[in-house]
């Protein structure tokens, strides 16, 4: 029923879109499908309907690369939109590129109050001069999921302790003992097990701040904590305590199916996982090595941001600033916020949904807020800058995919992975002077 | 395979040795598409947790009907009618224009044919995957992001259809032409009273793989097409899969697939006697 | 290669042309021209700025042993798909032809892959060896083999392979039917009374005269393994595991579309044309006469 109404409400925009000649167009490009586009539907609906100045257009661009791709091969051809959806990890892409986009503080004028933002979710976004850039839109942070049913079942306490990776050694061992077929997976490996994982134990995963400090940075993530958790995830890999289903999330659906005990995946698995999952489950902060830090630092974002365009008109900009303080405000985020898993960019809308008693009804829904903002971010935790990143990742993707076939060594894949990834960056860098 | 009765004509086991073979060829080549089909008659539980059933559920018109209607930014029923479009501009496109330049290149003899000749022969195999952002910028800078011509035209620049032509016009007796010459018919007239007629097998044939080949494209619509209303089929499923943190709906991907199959295999199956006759007998 | 008989006229002839010349010049040579000028260069993403660097570009393609593997990668993809999509569907014409009556009914069900977009067939094989929800890999399972195909790069490569050999086996069908039919009844049926038995007939007179199908094929399906597979591998394996899948074109798709790197991605392009020209060259030699789809 809630689809075909957000069906209705989008054809109404579109229609209305052609109606109301006197509205300016706002051109919006995402990468959001199935709910989630649905949800982005309904927002720009709303927005659409409480003003009649401006009308966005919403459009679904493909996944995050393709969207990227399509706002790039629009910008060569003079046709881009007013607004991209950019990944995290084109970040470094988008601000390279000075005179395609329009930095945000500039957008929104005067009197633009950057500090109501969350630190650690817009430093990502932010120039090195403290101005934020683009505003963002969907960020979340990995957590630990546990199926507490399969942890029963395995005749273990499901309130059992696994903040540290050597606890969660320790159940995974018994869980497999007791014929459990699939202990741990994963979703987006390298961002949870490599990126996450250097901010968390405050160790660098490049060089130059992670790169915030300019393109000549060099990735750093074959150290030894690095090594010794890849090496750590490997044995179990091999002992089939650990799962592996695929780069992107398909570890969520061995989770929501009930095969999997532990997942570590995004806060914004959420919804997901409370439609599909006909098992008790909770979500847990994502474990640390006590061995390699005392106790953890902040995890860093994932997600996207959105970048405003250059070449467009005034009117067109006021649009923007408009529609963007619009998804800026309380009520907005704070429903974006309950209804996708994704973290709050704001913190009047975390403060707004702490009073209407969401965290209360769903507990452990505030665990990314709070691993996200514990503690301030160091020069290892602000977020990575990393140009070609996308690709980068594939490289982390293919070593690590080694590493869980038993093909390579922990120490052997990161060096490589660093190896071939410093040559993307260094053709970044010539590209971008 | 070993056959030993020595016989040409098969009775009895080895008949029924051979319909055997061929069902079980039969049965690979379709286990794909039932596969889908059931998929997109079941509902979404029933296919995540394995096994998925193997014969028909009853969410037939429930998954068909959010496909059609809903689709991802615009309707399956509006991306089906661009795919045909598409499919059908390229197709008839490409075979004008093949049947002139062949036309010209075979029966007259003009300055720069030679020249021409080899451009076009040039194009021959070389996908637009090969050549795809300058290509794009050459479609951006006409304006044509967002249109049929867009779509269409960087599609027709190849010389496969103008070779097949060619070779074709080479067999035809040179008696006819000498015929519409005496009789005082000017070339035209010869083309579309004589030619054309000759050619209909052939253009047939053309038809069907063209429309086939316009029809399955999906990265060039994908990179041209930013306004929903144009989206073709193709791409519409590749966008279908989540990209971030949300679930593949199965049943409706399938429901999809499927629907994308529908056109052009009424294409081929309707006109398999022509195409394969076309298909085969002109590469000979 | 020239009719005795024309028509007289310059203009008319150049008029007919025009389209074609006109369609070929702005959407294939000037692109193809702008690849090559771009190979030259590193520019940036939004192309704001360029770097000139010369032949930069091929040498440092040349130093990425990923990019060297996926020629032998490119060359052991396309030879499989050949093999085994040619194979199959010789077998099932062999078979088809032995029927008098009803070979009509089986060539109408094995035309259908013909129709199915490469994307497409991609989804549905994908679907059905889904590591997750695969009815294929959870029988598999039950016969205690794991299928992994997002890890093991034998079975990737082998699933990319099926995939794009299975929308491939209703062309050569339809082409080898059509060869075994018109070896004439009598020459096979004068082998069968002297008691050659089957294999000695195949080998000897049948084989024989299908050659000319057989190369024609085999030129025609290595190129279709070479371009017009990348929907296949694009939705199922992305190229991986550890590029284990990244045949050329894909390596231009995610090199250039994935990764930005437009200057790696236009060499690549002009490393394709060359590949591509030598082939057509082949083909011209060879087979003159006949021209592929």
């Amino acid at each position: 029923m809630k689809h075909t109404i957000s069906i209705l409400a989008a054809s109404a925009v579109l229609g209305s879109t052609h109606a109301a000649t006197a509205a300016t167009e706002i051109e919006f490009w995402h990468a959001f499908t199935g709910r989630l586009g649905e949800l982005v539907a309904e927002q720009v609906e709303t927005f659409n309907s409480s003003q009649s100045d401006y009308a966005v257009v919403a459009t679904h661009k493909g996944n995050y690369s393709e969207t990227l791709n399509a706002g790039i091969a629009a910008f060569r051809a003079g046709e881009q939109p007013d607004i991209l959806m950019v990944f995290e990890v084109g970040t470094a892409t988008m601000m390279a590129a000075k005179g395609a986009i329009k930095p945000v503080y500039e957008v929104m004028g005067d009197g633009f109050d950057q500090s109501k933002y969350i630190s650690s979710v817009s430093g990502y976004y932010t120039s090195p001069e403290g101005d934020m850039l683009s505003l963002p839109f969907n960020s979340s942070t990995p957590v630990l999921w546990v199926n507490r049913d399969k942890l029963q079942e395995a005749g273990i306490d499901p309130d059992t302790d696994l903040s540290t990776w050597e606890q969660v050694g320790t159940i995974l061992d018994q869980l497999k003992e007791a014929g459990v077929s699939c202990p741990m997976t994963t979703a987006w490996q390298s961002w949870i097990h490599l990126e996450n994982f250097s901010a968390y134990h405050d160790v660098p995963f490049a060089t130059k701040s992670n790169g915030f400090d300019g393109t000549d940075t060099e990735l750093a993530f074959n150290s030894a904590a690095q090594v010794a958790h890849i090496s750590a995830m490997g044995e179990w890999a091999q002992d089939g305590k650990f799962i592996y289903a695929g780069r992107r999330n398909e570890g969520g659906a061995n989770f929501r199916a009930g095969e999997c005990a532990l997942f570590t995946e995004s806060s914004a698995g959420y919804a997901g996982i409370k439609a599909e999952a006909q098992f008790d489950f909770e979500v847990r902060p994502l474990p640390y090595w006590s061995a390699v830090a005392s106790e953890p630092q902040n995890t860093i974002i994932g997600g996207a941001s959105l970048w405003v365009m250059e070449g467009q008109t005034e009117e067109e900009y006021a649009g923007v600033a408009a529609f963007m303080n619009f998804l800026s405000s309380p009520e907005i985020q704070a429903k974006w916020h309950q209804d996708t898993g994704y973290l709050p960019i704001t913190s009047e809308a975390g403060d707004l949904t702490r009073s209407q008693g969401f965290y209360d009804a769903n507990p452990g829904t505030d665990i990314a807020v709070i691993q996200m903002t514990a503690k301030e971010p160091t020069a290892n935790s602000k977020g990575l800058r990393l140009g070609s990143f996308d690709q980068i990742r594939t490289i982390i993707d293919e070593e690590l995919e080694a590493v869980w076939a038993g093909d390579k060594g922990a120490q052997a894949a990161l060096d490589s992975a660093v190896e071939r990834g410093n040559a993307l960056l260094r053709r970044f860098e010539q590209a971008s002077r | 395979m070993a056959e030993h009765t020595g016989m040409v004509e098969k009775r009895g086991a080895g008949l029924w040795l051979t319909h055997l073979g061929l069902i079980i060829g039969v049965a690979f080549i379709f286990f794909p598409i039932w596969l889908a089909f059931v998929a997109s008659t079941v509902s979404q539980p029933e296919i995540v947790r394995p096994p998925m059933p193997l014969l028909p559920g009853d969410q037939f018109f429930e998954n068909y009907s959010k496909a059609l209607t809903a689709g991802i930014n615009a309707p399956v029923a509006l991306m089906l009618g661009n795919s045909l479009f598409m499919a059908l501009g390229i197709a008839i496109g490409k075979i004008a224009i093949s049947l002139l330049s062949a036309f010209a290149i075979v029966y007259f003899k003009f300055p720069g044919k030679k020249l021409f000749f080899w451009l076009i022969f040039l194009t021959l195999m070389l996908p637009v995957e090969v050549r795809i952002v300058p290509t794009y910028e050459v479609i951006a800078n006409f304006g044509m992001l967002n249109s049929y011509q867009g779509l269409i035209l960087p599609l027709i620049a190849s010389a496969t259809a103008t070779f097949l032509f060619r070779q074709f016009f080479m067999t035809v007796p040179d008696e006819l032409a000498e015929a519409a010459r005496v009789d005082g018919a000017g070339p035209m007239r010869f083309f579309f009273d004589i030619l054309l007629p000759m050619s209909r097998t052939n253009i047939a044939a053309l038809f069907v793989i063209l429309f086939i080949y316009g029809w399955n494209q999906y990265l060039w619509p994908l990179l041209i097409t930013t306004d929903p209303s144009m989206n073709t089929i193709v791409m519409g499923i590749k966008q279908m899969f989540p990209s971030g943190d949300d679930i593949a709906d199965w049943p409706v991907i399938m429901a999809t697939s499927i629907l994308a199959m529908v056109p052009p295999v009424i294409v081929v199956v309707g006109m398999q006697k022509l195409f394969i006759r076309g298909l085969v007998e002109s590469e000979k | 290669m020239e009719k005795r008989v024309t028509f007289k006229g310059i203009w008319l002839p150049l008029l007919l042309v025009l389209p074609q010349i006109l369609i070929t010049a702005i959407f294939f040579f000037y692109p193809a021209g702008q690849a090559i000028w771009q190979s030259l260069f590193i520019p940036d993403p939004f192309g704001l700025s360029m770097q000139w660097v010369g032949l930069g570009n091929f040498e440092y393609l040349l130093s990425d042993r990923f990019y060297r593997a996926s020629f032998i990668t490119t060359a052991v993809f396309s030879i499989l798909v050949t093999v085994v999509s040619m194979g199959v569907a010789l077998y099932l014409a062999i078979l088809a032809d032995r029927l008098i009556k009803g070979s009509g009914t089986y060539r109408t069900l094995l035309i259908w892959p013909y129709a199915v977009a490469p994307a497409v067939a991609g989804v549905l094989w994908l679907f059905m060896f889904n590591t997750r929800v695969g009815v294929v890999t959870w029988y598999l399972g039950l016969l205690g083999y794991d299928w992994n195909h997002v890890l093991n790069e034998g079975e990737a490569m082998g699933l990319v392979v099926v995939a794009s050999a299975w929308g491939r086996i209703s062309y050569n069908f339809l082409f080898f039917l059509a060869g075994l039919q018109a070896i004439p009844r009598s020459v096979i049926e004068a082998a069968a009374i002297d008691g050659a038995h089957f294999w000695t007939r195949f080998r000897t007179i049948v084989w024989p005269l299908l050659s000319p199908t057989t190369f024609f094929l085999l030129v025609v399906n290595i190129i279709y393994a070479f371009f017009e597979t990348f929907g296949v591998i694009h939705t199922i394996t992305s190229g991986g595991p550890q590029q284990a899948t990244t045949i050329l074109v894909y390596k231009v798709y995610s090199d250039g579309f994935v990764g930005q790197d437009l200057g790696s991605s236009a060499a690549q392009s002009v490393i394709l044309l060359v590949i591509v020209s030598l082939l057509t060259v082949i083909q011209f030699k060879y087979i003159e006469r006949r021209v592929h789809y």
